[in-house]
């Protein structure tokens, strides 16, 4: 039988706030154990919350960069449960009057088209504690700096039809929430964690099937994982003729398997009611208006700057404009020189290929925008060939120089461009080589000849010590053996 | 409106609170008296009415975006009853 997967996603994004939702608490990482969780944050009794006015406005932001309906007025919920990282039994969330109303993300897919997907809205919340299971003689330890920390939950419709296109809208988001700078997008710390919602309907069939819920994938590669894993679960059970049951699911990427957490009935009713200890937050054009003001450029804004401005492809422009640091370090390098296409094959090839290689971020590499972009322009202006110019980046990445001029110089990697000297060259490799002109002249199929002049390219290079510029022996020798 | 002994029983569950047999009747008489009063409260029309999310009619205040809590760890813990490398220790949890 064939299916259509439908997905839907939930993601908490933790907001770049210095301090946490409801108290002046610090949300600053890594420190010690509960040095950071203040008598509100402990849910000390007599203790009131007091909102944080940057968690709205981050709130705004992200609302505005979606072109979502901000909530005039938003209301505080109590959504009740029990569990040792939440000290009050209760999370202040956001039920029935959202910050942000119904919105959308364009989406680009691999084959060049693009989708929408809907945001059903966004909450404002509070982050739980975290709970420390091992090391403690049968005990669990908690600590509480993260809770309170300010979070959105961006709820989307379902409108995604496949791995390929949530991850694809994940990346996305990921790159907005970052771009606009409100949360610092680390996923290795937790900053975007992903909960998706899927479930499987006969192929064309309108009614949708019963979802089950993945919680908390906080990598694109797991995400991808465990969708696939839990599409052929699904499948199997359906095509057994079983019914799937509406769960939340633990996915466990190292071993690729998922495994129940808790069944809904029970765990699900959480008798929201609003909560009487915070008042309506109204929200005034001028607040809006401010926080329109405080949006750099949106990467799709970007991306079709890049094409304008640079004449750059739709793939290389999306690929430089989806992180701000990576576009910014393009920008620099193309600073230094004309070719932006060029600088957009160096950043996105070698020098990419470094950082992961390294696994470093933008922020991390050894060399800056400029450093790259002068190289780039000794590359267009035929100084070095491209096969110099790796040397000359290894050697920018190890710190021995900090200019690309000084390192040609040093290493003798400058190209030899004067046509005279080439052309001298060209004439006494040929002269060494009878034989191979003779069978090249005798060759009818260009295609053979073309493959031929390979074994001329060796010598020459010997010859000019690696530094005859390649493109231009190439030419001089179709000319001389053509004649 | 009445509430059935099963509905107060996964209400005690949901909310942690142990009850003993012996009180199950009581509280049946008493949510019972609760929820008649709701349900005579529901009876008013409200249809011009807009919904109340707080009793006073007053617009929450926000504040600034900067820390003013300093770290009292050691207060905190005094009262804790079991702590270990600076975390409050509770009864193992699982899943």
């Amino acid at each position: 039988m064939q299916w259509d997967i439908v997905i839907g996603l939930e993601i908490h994004v933790q907001l770049a706030t210095k301090t946490k939702i409801f108290s002046g608490s610090s949300t600053a990482f890594g420190a010690e154990p509960n040095t950071q969780a203040s008598a509100v944050d402990l849910a000390m009794p007599g203790t009131l919350p007091v909102p944080n006015e940057q968690a709205f406005r981050y709130a705004v932001m992200f609302g505005l960069a979606v072109n979502a309906e901000i909530g005039r007025r938003s209301v505080f919920d109590r959504k009740n449960y029990f569990y040792p990282d939440l000290p009050k039994g209760y999370q202040t969330t956001q039920l029935d009057h959202p910050i942000v109303g119904p919105g959308f993300v364009d989406i680009d897919l691999d084959d060049g088209s693009s989708k929408r997907v809907r945001i059903h809205h966004a909450h404002l919340e509070e982050d739980a504690g975290k709970s420390l299971h091992e090391d403690f003689d049968g005990m669990t330890g908690i600590d509480l700096n993260r809770a309170g920390t300010p979070l959105i939950e961006i709820v989307t419709e379902p409108d995604m039809t496949s791995a390929e296109e949530a991850v694809a809208f994940a990346k996305k988001l990921h790159s907005l929430v970052s771009s606009i700078g409100i949360c610092d997008g680390d996923m290795s710390q937790g900053s975007l964690r992903f909960d998706v919602n899927i479930s499987l309907k006969p192929k064309g069939s309108d009614e949708l099937g019963t979802r089950t819920e993945t919680k908390n994938l906080n990598s694109f590669r797991f995400m991808e994982q465990a969708i696939a894993h839990e599409v052929e679960r699904q499948m199997d059970i359906l095509e057994d003729g079983g019914r799937i049951i509406q769960e939340t699911r633990l996915y466990n990427g190292d071993r690729d398997e998922s495994r129940s957490m808790r069944s809904k009935e029970e765990a699900n009713d959480y008798r929201y009611f609003p909560c009487p200890d915070l008042l309506p937050v109204v929200i005034d054009d001028a607040f809006i208006e401010s926080a329109r003001d405080l949006l750099p450029e949106l990467p799709d804004e970007r991306k079709a700057r890049f094409k304008e401005q640079y004449g750059l492809n739709d793939y290389d422009a999306r690929l430089l404009s989806d992180d701000a640091r990576i576009a910014a370090f393009f920008e620099e390098a193309v600073g230094q020189g004309k070719d932006a296409k060029l600088a957009a094959n160096w950043v996105l090839g070698e020098f990419s290929a470094r950082l992961n290689a390294e696994d470093k971020t933008v922020l991390e590499a050894p060399i800056t925008g400029s450093q790259l972009g002068q190289l780039v322009a000794r590359i267009a202006d035929n100084t070095v060939s491209s096969s110099g110019a790796k040397k000359v980046f290894e050697a920018l990445w190890n710190g021995d120089a900090d200019n690309a001029d000084a390192i040609i110089e040093a290493q003798g990697l400058k190209q030899v461009s004067d046509t005279g000297a080439l052309e001298q060259m060209v004439d006494e490799v040929l002269a060494g080589m009878p034989d191979q002109v003779a069978q090249y002249q005798e060759e009818a199929d260009p295609k053979k000849q073309k493959k031929m002049l390979g074994g001329f390219m060796g010598p020459l290079m010997k010859a000019s010590k690696g530094q005859g510029n390649p493109k231009l022996f190439n030419e001089i020798l179709v000319r001389k053996l053509g004649g | 409106m009445t509430i059935s002994r099963e509905d107060i029983e996964k209400v005690a569950v949901l909310a942690r609170i142990r009850l003993d047999e012996e009180q199950i009747p009581a509280l049946e008489n008493d949510l019972g008296n609760i929820l008649s009063l709701v349900d005579q409260l529901s009876a008013a029309d409200t249809d011009n009415v807009e919904p109340l999310a707080h009793p006073l009619d007053a617009v929450q205040r926000l504040r600034a975006d900067k820390v003013t809590e300093t770290n009292q760890r050691e207060a905190f813990q005094a009262i804790a009853p079991a702590t270990e490398s600076g975390l409050y220790l509770v009864p193992r949890v699982i899943e």
